[in-house]
């Protein structure tokens, strides 16, 4: 093996490292960017959206090899769960790599190979943040390539031409496979200058997703999936209760049951392994475990501690004197909105499949943390961190559920008791109980309208449990540094900024169980309560909403990105505002991550049923690298959005989270979702943007503000229910 | 206890629990993954296959109720190289996200076009009732009457 770092100079702050294998043809790495310290990292993620592959610049990844077949396998840093990224990382390989997209295949990169991404999948960020840097990457490989197929050819470099993984002149020709083949030397020259956004073939048109097929034959691909030679499984023991505490376990019942291979007692939990699945579980019934539960937790507990005023408050925006104005209580307009605990219930349980060999581990794992995975199975064998190799699957369903992963240590715990592969998942009732889940909120708005019927000053409180604070994804308390939670305020600033004064404080709370990241974190909540709170306004003022919204839009880029989705989106509707018999137009936007989001939802209202008919959604998430499947993802927003907004509600009962099962916990199905989906995407920047998050911010204020003109009454709750 | 059935045109015995559910018969004993746990508790779908033809949610289906019975999953409803009409028009509509429900919605649409050739928005309303939390219903209804279609085309076809 050559290593072959060269530093490069100018603009450009990567670093390329090359290394070739017998057989398996040449690896691209890299390692690059800039360290950033987490606040900026944390803020710009957040609030801007702004997200740059955060690579480790010690140790260079991998991220190409050429197979002697002409293939070319892309080693992705972040994995796949649905939001169609695999996809986005091929066409924009494949364009500046010059090859066609049905040669290249995606798979994840493990975390032994060193190109997974250090902080995690998630938050919108994975194409957005690999655009540029994979342009480089591919072009810089593609130009190392034609140099060497120069030599090989004996025909200047300048001469050659590359189509489709072939490199040809001088009437001659030859493949990336055969030009890689014993290749020790590698020369990696400056980065080439990228194409014109024009000529690209498969960058902004909407290609199939690369795992289509897979998909729809039912291939082996997830988590769940994974199986290997002589493999156990295993079933660990959890509490019902919030915050139980294990003590000790009586196992006497349980070991000498069908299947039974060894009860497994640790100083933090008792788990079994078993030869199937079902003599697992039933082992583990059986299992008699002492917990010590020092409070029965009720909902109302919950809903007292979430209240604005409970927990402690940090300004987060702030202009004008917003706060002196609405302390008068003249003319003061205000309402609360509340949204509920919520769960993922994404459809694959969380799990793991481990394989403790020695001082080695492999697991294998649905994960959206790959590094820390890593780090914890390490930690918890007492391995050296290297030694553990975890292979990410396809993801069924992450939505930010995977950011924590106990099912791996547990599996890997497991699998050295017994010193055989174990798999170990959640069932579905454990899934519900142990979910980190989206919090609950309480928002306090407040609002003066001037004589000409404009926002004098606005004012919006919300009150929330942690969504970043206590994450695995922050590794230190960042809490008393940051003072509100990032993740809770997302989408809790005003995006009117023409408001002359305009406040936002966001109270933190923290609740007895996990609360944690859940698409969009805080932008459903919050935008469901500010724009339900725009929509009274407008009526107050005797505005049309739409025109209400455009007038309190300041002048800038983001202002009129927002002003172009707003006005491109009542065009699409056809606004209308005011109901028809008993149906009726609701509008909302919201700007999440920098991309603004305007939704009209067409809502009928029967007896008390609410359903939604239509849905036109305008957005402007820059280049839009694949146009289908950020259509796809809106759609999935729009639909998650609906279900959450109309359905979706975790309780407190006797100590315990309720449900545990799907039914009980209500989630939109074919029957609710709508039949039309109309999407305008905009394009107000030359760079692509959040796209996996921010439509799910309007669509719950959409469907109230139209359920208000149908009815009058106003849903200030979620889930929006007539009562 | 030895159970025997037919499993995508093939026989099979088993030696299992009688109560074991079919799903993990199928996913750990014959090692077709294609077939989805979600819940156990016959709530999401995820686990559909067809048992005789019928749609069953295989997590809350004992393994002694298959004895002598056909059993088909995603493995077994193409044949040969071409894909199902569902596969089709799934792959057409561009469907899955994530795609771990897909196979579950994809088994429970094959066996409500045998016996509703052209269904009408109520029918699919009423007969698919899994659930997919990444929302991909809008394309999924767009792709079952595509696959009506597919199915309609095929069958004038031969
Ligand atoms: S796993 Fe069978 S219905 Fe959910
Ligand atoms: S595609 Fe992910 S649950 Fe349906």
């Amino acid at each position: 093996m050559t290593e072959n770092n060269k530093k490069k100079k100018g603009s450009s702050r990567r670093k390329f490292l090359v290394r070739t294998a017998i057989g398996t043809g040449v690896l691209l790495g890299t390692g690059y960017l800039t360290r950033h310290i987490w606040r900026r990292t944390i803020f710009t993620e957040v609030d801007k959206g702004e997200s740059p592959y955060l690579g480790d610049a010690a140790t260079p990844g991998i991220w190409f090899e050429v197979t002697p077949e002409n293939e070319v396998i892309l080693y992705s840093p972040k994995v796949e769960m649905g939001q169609g990224t695999h996809t986005g990382l091929a066409q924009i390989a494949a364009d500046e790599l010059e090859i066609d997209i049905e040669k290249i295949t995606v798979r994840h990169a493990e975390s032994v190979s060193t190109n997974v991404d250090p902080f995690a999948t998630g938050g919108s960020t994975s194409i957005m943040g690999l655009f540029q840097p994979l342009r480089e990457l591919s072009a810089t490989m593609r130009e190392m390539l034609k140099n060497k197929a120069a030599e090989k050819l004996g025909v200047a470099a300048t001469s050659l031409a590359v189509a489709n993984g072939v490199i040809s002149g001088g009437g001659k020709s030859i493949t990336f496979g055969e030009v890689v083949d014993g290749v020790t030397d590698w020369e990696v020259p400056d980065v080439p200058p990228l194409k014109a956004m024009k000529d690209y073939k498969y960058i902004g048109k909407p290609v199939a997703r690369v795992d289509l097929h897979d998909k729809v034959v039912g291939a082996p691909i997830f988590g769940m999936d994974a199986s290997l030679p002589g493999m156990l499984f295993g079933s660990v023991c959890r509490s019902e209760k919030i915050g139980a505490k294990y003590v000790g376990a009586d196992t006497t019942a349980a070991e000498n049951m069908p299947g039974v291979v060894k009860i497994v007692k640790e100083k933090d939990f008792v788990g079994v392994v078993a030869k199937s699945y079902q003599e697992a579980e039933n082992a583990k019934n059986a299992i008699e475990v002492e917990w010590k539960v020092e409070r029965n937790w009720t909902s109302q507990d919950i809903e007292e501690m979430i209240e604005v005023g409970k927990g402690k408050p940090v300004v987060i925006q702030k202009e004008g004197k917003a706060k002196r104005i609405l302390n008068n209580e003249e003319g003061i307009i205000s309402s609360e909105y509340k949204s509920p605990l919520g769960a993922h219930a994404q459809l694959e349980p969380n799990g793991a499949l481990a394989h403790v060999e020695g001082e080695k581990a492999t697991v294998y794992i649905s994960t959206q943390v790959v590094k820390i995975t890593q780090g914890e199975v390490a930690d918890r064998l007492g391995i050296a961190t290297e030694n553990v190799n975890i292979k990410p699957t396809f993801l069924g369903g992450g939505f930010g559920r995977r950011l924590h992963t106990p099912n791996a240590i547990q599996a890997a715990v497991l699998s050295k008791a017994v010193g055989k592969p174990v798999k170990c998942f959640f069932n579905r009732k454990e899934e519900f109980q142990n979910d980190t889940f989206r919090p609950p909120t309480h928002h306090l708005m407040k609002a003066k309208l001037s004589d000409d019927g404009k926002i004098e000053a606005i004012e919006h409180n919300v009150s929330s449990g942690d969504v970043m604070f206590g994450s695995a994804l922050i590794p230190v308390d960042l809490s008393g540094f940051l003072g509100a939670d990032v993740g809770a305020w997302r989408g809790g600033m005003f995006q009117y900024k023409a408001i002359p004064n305009h406040r936002a404080v966001s109270w933190r709370v923290k609740l007895p169980f996990a609360t944690s990241w859940w698409r969009s974190l805080g932008l459903l909540a919050n935008t469901f309560a500010i724009e339900s709170f725009m929509d009274e306004l407008s009526i107050s003022a005797k505005k049309d909403p739409v025109q209400f919204r455009l007038d309190h839009i300041q002048d800038d880029l983001a202002g009129n990105r927002l002003k172009n989705v707003i006005k491109a989106c009542a065009e699409k509707a056809g606004w209308k505002d005011g109901a028809e018999g008993n149906r009726a137009m609701g509008f909302a936007a919201s700007t999440d991550a920098s991309t603004p989001v305007a939704q009209i939802a067409e809502v009928s209202v029967e007896g008390n049923q609410i359903k939604v008919h239509k849905v036109t959604c305008a957005m402007d998430p820059g280049i839009s690298v694949n146009p289908d499947q950020v259509k796809a993802q809106i759609e999935g927003c729009i639909i998650m959005g609906i279900s959450a907004s109309m359905f979706e509600k975790m309780y407190v009962e006797d100590g315990s989270l309720a449900p545990t099962i799907y039914g009980p916990y209500q989630m939109a199905q074919m029957r609710h979702a709508p039949k039309e989906i109309d999407v305008v995407l905009l394009q107000g920047v030359d760079k692509p943007g959040a796209v996996g998050e921010p439509p799910i911010g309007p669509i719950g204020a959409a469907i109230a503000n139209a359920v208000f003109r149908i009815t009058g009454k106003r849903l200030r709750e979620m889930p929006l229910e007539i009562s | 206890m030895k159970i025997s059935f037919t499993l995508n045109g093939t026989a099979q015995s088993v030696e299992v629990a009688e109560n074991t559910p079919l799903l993990w018969v199928v996913r750990d004993v014959l090692d077709l993954k294609g077939t989805k746990f979600g819940c156990g508790k016959a709530a999401c779908g995820a686990c559909t296959l067809h048992v005789d033809g019928e749609a069953i949610r295989s997590c809350s289906y004992p393994i002694k109720m298959v004895e002598g019975k056909n059993i088909t999953t995603i493995e077994g409803l193409s044949s040969g190289d071409s894909l199902h009409a569902v596969q089709q028009a799934w792959k057409e509509e561009i469907v899955p996200q994530c795609g771990y429900c897909q196979p579950g919605f994809m088994m429970a649409t094959a066996a409500m076009l045998d016996k509703i050739p052209n269904p009408t928005d109520e029918d699919i309303d009423k007969n698919i009732q899994n659930i997919c939390r990444c929302g991909t219903y809008y394309r999924m209804r767009k792709a079952i009457h595509r696959a009506a279609e597919i199915k309609a085309a095929e069958a004038s076809d031969s």
